[in-house]
């Protein structure tokens, strides 16, 4: 079970990075919210995985799991929706304004004339 | 008066003329003025208890912990400087008034001028050196702004740069110096660390700290070889220079050597060091004014040269010459203020400073002759003027001094400079007043009115006072001194007086009177001489330091920010990688405590879904609908994580997220390219896909590791667990925590998450206000639009299922206290049942629908949250202290009533509100790019039809 959610954080860390370095907006954007994923379980694993405690009192439990990584990561969870839609807010006026939807700056006139279009 | 009100009036104030700005240039200044004339007779109040000799403090712990504390004190040197700052502001203020134009920004300038003003009260009144730093660093900066007032003179711009450059560097330089002292003695009290000299001066760090803060001292007071930078900053306009530069920002490093005096001199380096640059500035400062051609330039240096003998005379460490130093720092501040508030008049009449084109003045400008020649006269050391008794006192402990063990060295430099200073203020008077009268002045000088010759001829008034009677200013100076010396007893007792008798310094200083006679009659040769002699230009020095530095930097930072966001990306990566595998290598892993769990054929099912979605990603990220329905599947298979291990706020806050995220997404698609064109070579993608590897590898070993092994400390979860319900009144420890533990957290939360969503709608507002609407409006769908816009099955649907999702969210909502939900995900819940609506219906039928906007329900969410808080301090507890009681209102069963629900009320709107406001913003870029929305989200109703219509009105609804 622990490799399962070991593996699962680095499978989706690795297709986040490879989708990071791509060269236009929206792989990027969605390279961006993979490791937002990867964080994410990463941070709530930190309370070590636990079946069937949630972090809910009665009585005659004793047994929870830890609570706070939920909280941290529940904020974390909405607040990267704000930051989701904001880049990609960001990627698309950059798109709508210069027809371009390139995350790297054009290498120098030159090249901004020859791919002006593309 | 407290001192702490005095401080902070010149701040306050600073408030007051900007606003009267339109009130008029005399409601501007005269606001100024009072406000400044409150904190001098606020001063004045504690005049009796100074004369006393006792030191007033006013005490507030800022930040203990650190040391920091808000202490004020104000002894015999500390009144004196406090004094001088608001005396001559108040002459500088009223002079201002009359010197600035119409075209200056009087409200504007007068801001900087109080906020200058307060920060140096405040380091003349400090008693804790790290506050004295901070008021240290606002001097830096306010005199940056008033030294560059003139924004639209590059010199003003260039001088106010230079001198926040070389002070800046030099209060760096300082703060190291105190902090060191504060180690060595344990405290930042200033009173304390006056009483420590032994332990000072006896710790191997005493040289560091002293150098240390020497340079903030030089560095401030323009000594030697750090003097540079005054000239330039002459550029201000004359008010800040006659300010700055007479009496206070430059004097604010002879202050604080004045201040440190009783721990730091004494020894054989803060002889050499102090006395050395003082004497080398004095020297230097006085043979650059003489040459001079611009009056404020000649002033500027002659005001380094005095400032070199003020410093060589605290540098000498003897009582005498403290006493010297603190009688010359105030006539100085006499004389050099009148003189650049009359340089200022000439310019302001004459339309020039240049000396070369005036000549001949004293006829023409009788009034401003008499003020600036009889300063002039005190500044060159003539007697029955002030300036003749502290120059007097200076050649005799120069005459003490022995310097490199050479005895006639000092008294040989301290005459040749006192010859040179007389030099140049013979130049001022004969080349500037003197003479024939001309013809071709730039405009014709006349005497100005009262108000500009006032302020500099009451400071002459002082002048002369003193120098006829020495003995009025002798009870002052002395119990100065004796603060400087921290000892009363040991204040020399000589006393001040015109005639000592034919003593060496009387004849010092008649050669040095009768040599600049000489030298103004030999001065047009030396001045070819002078002009042919090559020089470092020390301008030309610092733009190239400063060239190399920008050189450097730009070296470093261009290849990493070449505008590439790939090779940010990628940086950040390896740089975390390396960190990571430097740790590992480094440290030391501990052995396994967990068991592995078994894993559950469900979780091997999610697992491979998950995985196979991201790999499917990766590998047809190019068909970008594709790509998004499988991040739809990663995010669902995390939300079936999270149920499944026992987090169920988690999944259903990452579920609806995912709704709303994939929405987002579709709509931002709607407008971007449908595939992503094959760019990156082979090469590229290998070396990309290499790092990916790397640090999928390094993220999976890293967790594995952690989830096999127990927390080192003990984690405060357990607090959490145990307080939740007897302290928070809830069982869901989640949102006990999100609401009340951590309630602060997430109050910051949601406003970063209202300020994006905010962002948002700003970006869009720009957007369609710019070129971009009218592509919009041209574009062409590159997809074939649905044939029907609101299918009615939709359109029934959903406004059927809207009270249901409204119930489910409140009851989501309410229940979140006790069972998972709570205001984050009724939040998301209610979001989606309205994003539901826009799409079924359309944007126009609900917005039309929409009865409150969605700014104001992010304000009213962050405002119902924030006045929670606030409730309780109502009743005494800290900010977001939250209470909770049982009712039972019958017939239903006992329920809970907690302030955290109104706080969790907050979070929901705000959450409604940065959703909705989001989605709305780019529904609004897709409703400029299509066909406008039809008027009527369902095509059949058969309320709008009557009779005369029914043949109209198909074709009107398929357009």
């Amino acid at each position: 079970m622990e490799f399962l959610v070991a593996s699962a954080i680095g499978v989706m860390t690795a297709g986040g990075i490879y989708l990071m370095l791509r060269l236009r907006t929206f792989p990027v954007i969605l390279g961006i919210s993979l490791l937002t994923y990867a964080v994410n379980v990463f941070l709530f694993s930190s309370g070590r995985l636990t079946v069937g405690a949630p972090p809910i009192l009665s009585d005659g439990v004793s047994v929870y799991t830890d609570p706070l990584p939920q909280a941290l990561v529940l904020t974390a969870i909405v607040i990267s929706f704000g930051m989701t839609a904001v880049v990609v807010m960001i990627g698309l006026g950059a798109f709508l304004g210069s027809d371009d939807d390139h995350v790297d700056d054009p290498i120098d006139d030159a090249d901004d004339k020859a791919e002006g279009t593309s | 008066m407290s001192l702490f009100i005095i401080v902070a009036l010149p701040f306050l104030g600073a408030l007051l003329p900007g606003l009267m700005n339109s009130a008029g240039r005399s409601a501007c200044a005269g606001v100024t003025f009072a406000v400044s004339l409150a904190a001098f007779i606020g001063l004045l109040t504690n005049l009796p208890m100074v004369l006393a000799g006792e030191v007033v403090t006013a005490r507030v712990d800022w930040i203990p912990s650190l040391g920091l504390n808000f202490t004020l004190m104000l002894d015999g040197l500390g009144f004196f400087f406090a004094l001088l700052i608001l005396g001559i502001g108040l002459l500088i203020i009223a002079y201002a008034r009359n010197y600035l134009s119409r075209d200056d920004n009087m409200g504007e300038f007068f801001t900087y001028l109080l906020l200058f003003q307060g920060a140096m009260v405040g380091i003349v009144l400090s008693d804790n050196i790290l506050l004295l730093l901070v008021f240290w660093e606002l001097t830096s900066l306010s005199s940056f702004l008033l030294i560059g007032y003139w924004k639209h003179l590059p010199e003003g711009r260039q001088g106010a740069r230079m001198a926040l450059t070389v002070t800046g560097m030099g209060g760096l330089a300082m703060i190291g110096g105190m902090l060191i002292l504060g180690q060595i003695v344990g405290s930042y009290d200033l009173s304390v660390i006056l009483e420590n000299r032994d332990l000072i001066q006896a710790d191997p760090l005493y040289v560091p700290a002293l150098i240390l803060i020497l340079l903030g001292c030089f560095t401030k007071s323009a000594q030697f070889p750090f003097h540079f930078w005054l000239p330039h900053a002459m550029a201000a306009p004359t008010p800040v220079s006659a300010y700055l530069h007479s009496a206070t920002m430059v004097k604010a490093g002879i202050f604080l050597m004045a201040r440190m005096w009783p721990v730091l001199s004494g020894t054989p380096e803060w002889f050499m060091i102090v006395t050395t640059a003082g004497l080398v500035t004095m020297v230097l400062g006085a043979l650059i004014a003489l040459f001079k051609h611009d009056l404020k330039a000649l002033l500027a240096f002659s005001t380094v040269s005095h400032l070199g003998l003020i410093t060589m005379l605290l540098g000498t460490g003897t009582a005498f010459g403290a006493m010297a130093a603190v009688f010359h720092i105030l006539n100085h501040a006499t004389f050099k203020a009148a003189l650049f508030m009359s340089a200022g008049i000439i310019d302001h009449e004459a339309h020039t400073r240049d000396i070369r084109r005036l000549g001949g003045l004293r006829k023409l400008m009788p009034v401003t002759f008499m003020i600036a020649s009889l300063a002039a006269l005190s500044m060159a050391g003539i007697p029955l003027l002030n300036g003749f008794l502290s120059k007097e006192m200076m050649l005799e402990e120069a005459n003490h001094t022995v310097l490199f063990g050479i005895p006639w060295l000092v008294p040989a430099l301290a005459t040749f400079g006192s010859l040179l200073s007389a030099a140049y203020c013979f130049r001022l008077i004969g080349h500037v007043f003197l003479g024939p009268v001309r013809d071709d002045y730039p405009a014709k000088p006349h005497d100005p009115e009262a108000g500009l010759w006032m302020p500099p001829a009451i400071l002459v008034v002082l002048v002369v006072v003193i120098g006829v009677a020495p003995f009025l200013a002798e009870p002052f100076v002395k119990l100065v001194t004796a603060s400087v010396l921290g000892d009363a007893t040991e204040v020399p007792k000589a006393y001040f007086k015109i005639w000592h008798g034919l003593v060496p310094a009387l004849f010092m200083s008649m050669i040095a009177v009768v040599g600049g006679l000489l030298m103004i009659a030999v001065f047009t040769p030396a001045l070819r001489l002078w002009d042919t002699t090559p020089r470092p230009e020390a301008k030309a020095i610092f733009d190239t330091v400063i060239n190399a530095v920008v050189r450097g930097s730009q070296q470093v930072i261009l290849p990493l920010h070449n505008g590439a966001f790939t090779r940010y990306a990628a940086v950040a990566a390896v740089t975390i990688l390396a960190a990571g595998f430097h740790a590992w290598s480094t440290g030391s892993v501990g052995t396994a405590t967990r068991m592995v769990q078994p894993a559950d054929p469900v979780l091997i099912a999610g697992w491979l879904m998950l995985v196979a979605a991201t790999c499917g990603m990766v590998l047809m990220h190019r068909n970008r609908f594709l790509s998004l329905i499988l991040i739809g599947i990663v995010g669902l298979m995390v939300s079936v994580g999270f149920v499944f291990f026992s987090a169920p706020d988690l999944a259903m806050t990452q579920f609806t997220v995912e709704v709303v995220t994939i929405i987002l997404m579709l709509l931002a698609l709607n407008f971007l390219p449908n595939r992503t064109p094959i760019e990156s070579s082979v090469l590229r993608r290998v070396r990309d896909a290499g790092l990916a590897i790397a640090g999928g590898l390094a993220t999976f070993a890293l967790a594995y590791y952690y989830l096999l092994r127990d927390a080192v400390g003990t984690p405060i979860s357990e607090f959490h667990l145990a307080n939740s319900y007897k302290g928070g009144g809830g069982t869901n420890v989640v949102n006990v925590i999100l609401v009340d533990f951590r309630g602060f957290d997430t109050y910051g939360e949601i406003i970063v998450l209202g300020i994006a969503a905010l962002l948002i709608y700003a970006l869009t507002e720009t957007l369609l206000g710019g070129p971009v609407r009218a592509r919009l409006l041209n574009r062409l769908p590159d997809q074939p639009r649905a044939g029907d816009v609101h299918p009615m099955m939709m359109v029934v649907l959903t406004r059927v299922i809207m009270p249901v999702v409204l119930l489910v969210g409140f009851y989501i909502f309410w229940r979140g206290h006790n069972e998972p939900g709570g205001g984050f995900i009724a939040g998301l819940i209610v979001s989606i049942g309205v994003v539901m609506q826009y799409m079924a219906s359309g944007f126009a039928w609900t917005s039309a629908r929409l009865r409150y906007p969605y700014h104001g329900v992010i304000g009213a969410g962050v405002l119902i949250a924030g006045f929670t808080g606030i409730g309780s301090w109502f009743v005494g507890k800290p900010f977001l202290t939250s209470d909770f009681t049982y009712v039972r209102i019958p017939p239903f069963e006992k329920f809970e009533l907690a302030t955290a629900a109104l706080f969790d009320l907050g979070v929901f709107l705000a959450v409604v509100g940065a959703v909705m406001l989001s989605l709305e913003s780019f529904s609004r870029l897709a409703r400029r790019a299509h066909v406008p929305d039809s008027e009527h989200p369902m095509d059949i109703d058969p309320s709008r039809e009557n009779p005369l219509q029914i043949g109209a009105k198909p074709a009107q609804e398929g357009s």
